[in-house]
């Protein structure tokens, strides 16, 4: 109205303003009615996408040693090697290719609930309720005992859920029930970082690099966060969230699906899925349109952690079932 | 550059098949669409009014657009790209730029302050190295870059076609997120060996781990896949060893390889023993950004003095500003035209394109599995062998492990 008014000719400064108040009044419009609608999920956005046809994927490696249950497993860089630690105390290290275990260490606690491998292929951390995370440099040594030279990095005041080493051997992130998240100086065992802000128990978390630095994320109880959802029973889906968004984009669920989803990762190009359940399968799911292409049947307990290898030629599941499997 | 004339006139009467305006003009309405679509995409760019993405059939004049900034490179335009563009503008008009320009630039000044610092100094940078561009070349170069952005970000009003209205830029919508997510799913460099095999076949089926042995860190020819995924980002030449020795030769011909060897000194430093630290920075210190360093290397003042600082109390991340300084510099001068170059192209038409193994017909016995060397014995005989030193990519931190 004001604009209105004044004669014909105005000077760029008062059009500009015009301009953006009509502008913020739109944008505030536009916010309004995204509000009342659902924003736009993945599956429509990849209507035309051709669906994944028939995947073969089968189990092509039993590893067989552990004497209880498989809490956690992860891959070494050389695209062949794992580590994986059980109820019953111990960690092994084996050459999944050939099937040998090449180390083993018995751990002072029981519920060895996370491991990792070293960057460098060198050494393993692990841990779980012993509230700690200690890493052992891997001997070739035979007669060596690999305890002896174990080095206690993180202290937790709870269990140990989770840890990863960032790009090098030297740190150490780890999550756990204490509700925190810690990165750790491996050769001091000093704390470089605590992360607060769950407010229950960090179940995981995961890195993601990039050209300005490295982040993570860590998914809890409290909800907090997740890159999945967690609490058994409660929720039996698998959600992608979009965090610049701020949004739920896609969720991975059936009805036939009764059973909780322990463990999630992604194929190399990021087009599936692999979802580890409590009812003993692995689904896989098309990430793009949201159905589940095949279902995987192998374990005889529940799937606690899955992991795709580093070249994504394959991924390792373990299991209550005291076995992992090498599937591709 | 070039114009695209008006239509043809049809041919004079007789003989006139009576298809042929009918034939010429669907011809050419389909050629002006696909030309728009290429103009609309960035792939050539209309010099004189180049807000106006389309292609007139009138004698306006385009020109093609230089492949380094082609989408289809998939070169990520990242927040600080476009910052470090907005802010190298600002300075070169003197604070005139376009509204959505500006309201972009205070935007992301907001979200990404913590690196404003770096972003204003690679833009002077960056002015300061065109400068000694011949005038036309600085022009041209220009044009490129602006009609670049004008793609990657289009102001209101502006959009791609088919992917969405012009008001879902203001605001980050999931729609945005999910088309970039499919971006990453598609692109061909990240082939899924469970979705689609891996040549000349996956190891855990066929148990032959060839497919390994021709990706190993160290090998003779590389694969023709991965000399391709150097070209994708610069991030990948830098991650893989061979790439980024290939990079310290191509450096070496140019007598700039000292940047390159100031970077892997400083990742030595990020990933390396804490014990170590305070020796690494006094060395890289002495080596490259010294006072007559024999490797020095060319910071600007203030992340120099910054650093400087930083030494007095030496720690992991000291180097970081300087390093990241260093890294898009050779991202943006050295890598492009590393990519253009013999020694690049030899590498690219000698790479291996593994045969597919094709499952045997008949039932064969299993084969034997062999062990490879475990990686904690490879690494273990190299430090004895290994001199300390800075320059050198430690070999206790590298992260890959041969096989």
């Amino acid at each position: 109205a004001a604009a209105q008014s004044r004669p014909s000719a105005l000077q760029s400064g008062e059009s500009l303003a015009t301009l953006k108040n009509e502008s913020d009044s739109l944008k505030k419009k536009l916010e309004e009615e995204r509000a009342k609608l659902h924003d736009v999920e993945l599956n429509q956005v990849a209507e035309k996408v051709e669906l994944v046809s028939a995947l073969s994927i089968r189990t092509r490696r039993v590893l067989k040693g552990h004497g209880n249950k498989v809490l956690c497993m992860d891959w070494c860089k050389d695209k062949r090697r794992l580590v994986s630690s059980s109820q019953d105390g111990k960690v092994i290290v084996w050459d999944g290719y050939t099937l040998n275990k090449e180390h083993a260490v018995t751990m002072p606690c029981t519920w060895v609930m996370a491991c990792a491998y070293a960057p460098s292929g060198c050494a393993v951390a692990c841990g779980g309720l012993d509230n700690k995370c200690s890493v052992y440099p891997l001997s070739l040594d035979k007669n060596e005992n690999l305890a002896a030279k174990k080095k206690s990095v993180a202290m937790h005041t709870n269990y140990l859920s989770g840890c990863s080493f960032t790009n090098s051997d030297m740190q150490l992130l780890t999550s756990s029930g204490d509700g925190t998240c810690a990165l750790w100086d491996v050769e001091s065992g000093q704390l470089l970082q605590s992360f607060h802000g769950h407010t229950a128990d960090v179940l995981s978390l995961n890195l993601a690099p990039s050209e300005t630095g490295n982040t993570f994320v860590s998914g809890g109880c409290d909800k907090k966060a997740n890159v999945w959802d967690m609490l058994p029973c409660a929720s039996v889906s698998c959600r992608l969230y979009d965090l610049r968004a701020d949004r739920e984009v896609a969720v991975y669920q059936k009805d036939s699906i009764i059973f909780g989803a322990s463990s999630v990762d992604f194929s190399l190009s990021g087009r599936l899925l692999f979802a580890g359940y409590n009812d003993y399968t692995i689904n896989v799911w098309d990430v793009l349109k949201g159905n589940r292409i095949s279902v995987l049947f192998g374990h005889e307990n529940r799937v606690s952690c899955v992991k795709v290898s580093p070249d994504g030629t394959s991924f390792a599941s373990a299991s209550w079932d005291t076995s992992l499997r090498i599937w591709a | 550059h070039f114009s695209i004339p008006p239509p043809p006139p049809p041919p004079p009467p007789l003989r006139r098949p009576a298809s042929w305006e009918n034939g010429c003009a669907a011809v050419f309405a389909e050629a002006l669409h696909l030309g728009n679509l290429l103009v609309r995409y960035g792939y050539i760019y209309p010099l004189k009014e180049p807000r106006a993405l389309q292609l007139k059939p009138d004698e306006s004049p385009y020109r093609f657009q230089t492949p380094y900034f082609w989408i289809s490179t998939r070169w990520p335009a990242t927040e600080l790209d476009y910052a470090i563009y907005l802010a190298k503008k600002n300075i070169r008009k003197q604070g005139e730029l376009m509204e959505y320009e500006k309201e972009s630039y205070s935007q992301l000044h907001k979200r990404i302050n913590h690196t404003w610092d770096f972003v204003v100094m690679q833009a002077r940078e960056q002015l300061r190295a065109s400068k000694q561009r011949r005038k036309a070349d600085r022009m041209v170069l220009e044009c490129q870059e602006q009609a670049y952005w004008l793609i990657n970000r289009p102001p209101v009003g502006l959009s791609l076609g088919f992917l969405f209205s012009s008001m879902f830029f203001l605001f980050y919508s999931t729609l945005f997120g999910s088309m970039e997510l499919m971006e990453l799913i598609f692109d061909p460099i990240n082939k899924d060996p469970i979705m689609h095999g891996c040549l000349p076949s996956n190891p855990w089926i066929s148990d032959d781990p060839a497919h390994w042995a021709l990706n190993a860190d160290q090998v003779s020819v590389p694969t023709r896949l991965r000399v391709e995924r150097w070209s994708f980002s610069f991030m990948e030449l830098l991650n893989d060893s061979m790439g980024r020795k290939e990079f310290m030769t191509y450096l070496e011909k140019e007598f700039s390889a000292e940047n390159l060897c100031f970077w892997q000194a400083c990742e030595d430093l990020r990933h390396g023993e804490t014990s170590k630290i305070v020796q690494k920075v006094e060395e890289v210190y002495r080596q490259f950004l010294a006072p007559g360093a024999a490797r020095w290397v060319n910071i600007d003042s203030k992340t120099m003095d910054k650093t400087m600082e930083g030494i007095k109390h030496p720690h992991r991340f000291v180097m970081d500003a300087a390093q990241m300084h260093i890294y898009f510099l050779m991202k943006k001068d050295s890598y492009p035209r590393y990519l253009k170059s013999e020694l690049y192209k030899s590498m690219l038409a000698k790479a291996i394109v593994p045969q597919e193994t094709k499952k045997s017909v008949f039932p064969f016995m299993r084969r034997q599995r062999h062990s490879s060397p475990s990686p904690a014995k490879v690494i273990a005989t190299a430090t004895e062998q290994d001199g300390q030193g800075a320059g050198q990519a430690g070999a206790n931190s590298s992260a890959v492990s041969q096989v």
